[in-house]
């Protein structure tokens, strides 16, 4: 079954604000907060604009963290944007 | 309402009405000396009043309401009713308030930096700043602290100190006894006893002061002050603001650069007196 893919909120729809070992996020059209924990901050910018899925986002996580893309690394993006989209923090594309 | 009175706490301006004189009788004496606007609005209202109008005289027992109602808010019998009007002004007040972030936490104040002290019934938040409040500090809060979401400032809310328990004693014994209120036993928290803040500190409450320091205090076990993360610090806070949910992003942007600028930690004490030394100690380092 080939991977779902996702879309990233709208650029105004979060305000993201690191704080040490969390990252707050806080969804202006629900209007609640989010504590996140790496690696979704690093998710949600890299996602960019287009819609994407775990594959290509594994990919570029690997690309800016210097990390291994083989192996679990696709399935476990895809566990977390499943997580993030129960959330509303990206929707399915 | 056949009696009430206008009592300013800050920057909140409480209408409390009673069907009965002798709540409001307490309440004048304990807000005696607070600065009055009577031409102002009133901001909450509070109601002490009867279940049924028979009850007023046969078993007089406090019912709470005003603006926003708990429907299983325990009746008090009439000789608690200072206690009635107490919890009907934090539960106006915790539900109502809009205008700044509502921290449940003490504050003390000194040179116009506040340190805020939040944490859990029993934690000695209170004890500790009505402590402070006698020894140099001026008290801004024995429970609710107010942050301004537009300046970040913290500003004052010094209603009557309500002293529970072991704090009546090791309060009591330092101040006049004019300051006291009357003792409330065997009420559903146990004994009461309201102290009313120095002259000074309720002369300045609405002066804001620029947050310094935030502590988590806890009661009991070995001293121990634990440095603490911006993201643990801001979850607590969270937890210990009444209206954050309600004022959006307003809240979060006040919550965030609060735990930014400020630097937080944990303090386990085992008695008043060691609880203040390590108050005092990560008050000269912040300052220095």
């Amino acid at each position: 079954m080939p991977d779902a893919v996702y879309r990233a909120a709208p650029p105004d729809a979060l305000r993201i604000e690191p704080l040490g070992d969390l990252t707050a996020i806080f969804d202006r059209r629900s209007t609640q907060t989010h504590l996140v924990v790496p690696p979704i901050p690093e998710i949600l910018t890299l996602m960019g604009d287009a819609p994407c899925d775990a594959a290509a986002l594994a990919a570029r996580l690997a690309a800016a963290f210097d990390l291994d893309a083989e192996g679990d690394a696709r399935v476990v993006v895809a566990e977390r944007l499943a997580e993030l989209a129960a959330i509303g923090l990206v929707e399915r594309a | 309402m056949r009696h009430s009175t206008r009592i300013a706490v800050g920057p909140v301006q409480f209408r409390v009405g009673s069907d009965w004189a002798e709540p409001i009788a307490g309440l004048e004496r304990l807000y005696a000396a607070y600065p009055q606007d009577d031409a102002r609005p009133a901001d909450a209202t509070v109601r002490l009043f009867a279940a049924r109008p028979w009850r007023r005289w046969l078993r007089p027992s406090v019912h709470i309401g005003g603006d926003f109602i708990v429907p299983d808010a325990l009746p008090l019998p009439l000789s608690m009713g200072l206690l009635a009007a107490e919890m009907g002004m934090n539960l106006q007040v915790a539900l109502g308030w809009r205008r700044h972030m509502l921290l449940h936490a003490s504050a003390v104040a000194k040179h116009g930096r506040a340190i805020i002290m939040s944490g859990e019934s029993g934690s000695g938040k209170s004890t500790l700043a009505a402590l402070l409040g006698e020894d140099g500090w001026r008290l801004m809060g024995d429970e609710f602290t107010l942050i301004d979401p537009a300046s970040g400032d913290a500003f004052a809310f010094p209603r009557a100190v309500s002293l529970k328990n072991q704090a009546i004693a090791e309060v009591a014994g330092r101040v006049d006894p004019s300051r006291l209120g009357p003792l409330l036993a065997g009420t559903p928290k146990g004994d009461i006893r309201h102290l009313i803040p120095r002259a000074d500190a309720i002369a300045a409450m609405h002066e804001p002061a620029r947050p310094a320091l935030l502590l988590f205090p806890r009661f009991g076990g070995e001293a121990a002050i634990e440095p603490m993360g911006e993201g643990e610090a801001f979850v607590r806070l969270t937890e210990a603001s009444t209206n954050y949910v309600a004022l959006g992003e307003a809240g979060f942007a006040a919550l965030t650069r609060l735990v930014r600028e400020t630097p937080a930690f944990g303090v386990s004490y085992p008695d008043s007196a060691t609880g203040m030394a390590l108050v005092e100690q990560l008050w000269a380092e912040a300052v220095r």
